[in-house]
């Protein structure tokens, strides 16, 4: 891979967690309210379907997550299992591929 | 310490790559999510709940202490960023814990 | 505090073994003094190096105790826990004999990352101005006192992880020439410190700026390469 395209990674993946940081705070921080008292299906639904705001948000946090997932392990596979190459980039390529995927059925199911 | 915290901050990221897809399969399947519910009652796995939420907090924090350290201007203070991390991720642990 | 130090050394080259010594202990002695004794007193055939022992040279960087460090400046009485000290070549690096590293490669990649000034004028024009408050120059003075020593490559994580990395005080040089204003190779050196082997793969584990010792700070200036690829990338100067 050109130097060129190995920075942009690196830049897109600083960019998808600049978006995640503020997302996860977000998740994090609804997750410890709505834990209390219990979590039913039923509440977390109230909450999510048809709620434009919260689908537009998980979209772009699936998103963000399936740039920064598989860029972060690219690094791990090279560094920790030796991992190199074409091959490596098309196997992330297609985890990114399936995490956007699950990712919009998720929103889907919660919102629809 | 920031050894310490960088290796944390990839063996979380790590585990959270893994567990993503589980968690948007199980999202998916929303009118089902009761019976799923019923289940995460078992305590061990809330304590994997827990450990999650924790690994995530966790993630965050060393991911925000290297955009700083990236592209802030450097500072003295720098140096402590790794501590302050930890100490997130610890306080976000126990919100979760004291929500349960 | 005990009369006597009970010191480990490594004795061979990549395969070899820990040899213990007995060596006595004075006041003030540094790692150095200890070493020199052992060569001296009890096993000429101990390989090591030094220069200045004054701290100023960075010849004498070793593993003691598991760190990288000048071991003229390391007193014993700061490392030395129950009167015990394990010694041995700088990490990350090819072992030539006991404790000498092999600096090559830790030279070659300094070359690789353009490490090296290039000039734009000769004698016949005039002085190029610089003005030492101007951020550009201030930055590169944070980084330029570098004397080669190794301590920062011994105790990279990444370097110990990825051999192609060019490693902290490499780069740190390249950040030095970026940031000066004279210098004519500038698309060069950032082709140079882009990359997955460059710049790109410190992951701010910041082991380099907590061993220098000098002081310096090579995460601050491979985040500001960084910055400068991420610059160009975007750019299309890359």
């Amino acid at each position: 891979m050109s130097r060129r395209s190995e920075t942009l990674l690196w830049v897109a993946q600083r960019a998808s967690a600049a978006v995640l940081a503020l997302c996860v705070l977000v998740h994090l921080a609804t997750i410890i309210y709505a834990v209390q008292g219990g979590l039913t299906g039923a509440e977390i639904l109230a909450r999510t379907r048809g709620n434009t705001a919260w689908f537009a948000f998980y979209t772009v946090f699936v998103l963000a997550v399936a740039v920064h997932a598989p860029i972060g392990l690219r690094v791990v596979l090279a560094e920790w299992f030796g991992w190199r190459g074409r091959a490596r980039d098309f196997a992330l390529i297609a985890f990114a591929v399936v995490l956007a995927g699950m990712g919009f059925q998720a929103v889907r199911g919660v919102y629809a | 310490m920031s050894r310490t915290l960088a290796l944390a901050h990839r063996l979380s990221g790590i585990a959270l790559a893994i567990f993503l897809p589980a968690h948007f399969w199980v999202l998916s399947r929303a009118l089902e999510l009761d019976a799923f519910l019923a289940w995460t009652e078992q305590p061990a796995v809330k304590a994997a709940e827990w450990g999650l939420v924790t690994l995530l907090a966790l993630h965050l924090a060393g991911g925000v202490r290297v955009l700083m350290l990236e592209f802030l201007p450097w500072r003295e203070w720098a140096k402590g960023l790794a501590a302050l991390a930890a100490g997130f991720a610890v306080a976000a642990g126990l919100a979760f814990a004291l929500a349960l | 505090m005990s009369a006597v130090l009970k010191v480990r050394v490594w004795r061979g080259g990549a395969r070899g073994a820990y040899r213990e010594y007995e060596v006595p202990r004075r006041e003030s002695q540094t790692v150095l003094d200890v070493v020199t004794h052992i060569q001296r007193a009890l096993d000429p055939t101990l390989a090591y190096r030094y220069a200045c022992r004054v701290g100023m040279c960075g010849s004498c960087a070793m593993t003691v105790n598991g760190a990288p460090r000048w071991t003229c400046r390391t007193h014993v009485d700061t490392v030395a826990r129950d009167g015990r000290l394990a010694i041995g070549p700088l990490r990350n690096l090819p072992v030539i004999r006991d404790l000498v590293a092999d600096m090559r490669e830790f030279f070659d990649k300094w070359a690789r990352a353009q490490g090296q000034f290039k000039g734009r004028r000769t004698r016949a024009d005039d002085f190029e101005r610089i003005f030492p408050e101007s951020e550009a120059r201030r930055r590169a003075d944070a980084a330029i006192e570098c004397i080669g020593c190794g301590v920062c490559y011994a105790a990279c994580d990444v370097v110990a992880a990825n051999p192609a990395y060019l490693g902290p005080a490499a780069l740190n040089r390249a950040w030095t020439l970026v940031n000066d204003a004279r210098d004519a190779a500038q698309s060069e050196r950032l082709r140079a410190v882009a990359g997955d082997d460059a710049s790109l793969a410190c992951h701010t584990h910041m082991s380099c700026t907590e061993r220098c010792p000098k002081a310096l700070s090579p995460t601050a200036g491979i985040a500001g390469l960084k910055r400068a690829i991420s610059r160009a990338a975007l750019q299309g100067k890359l």
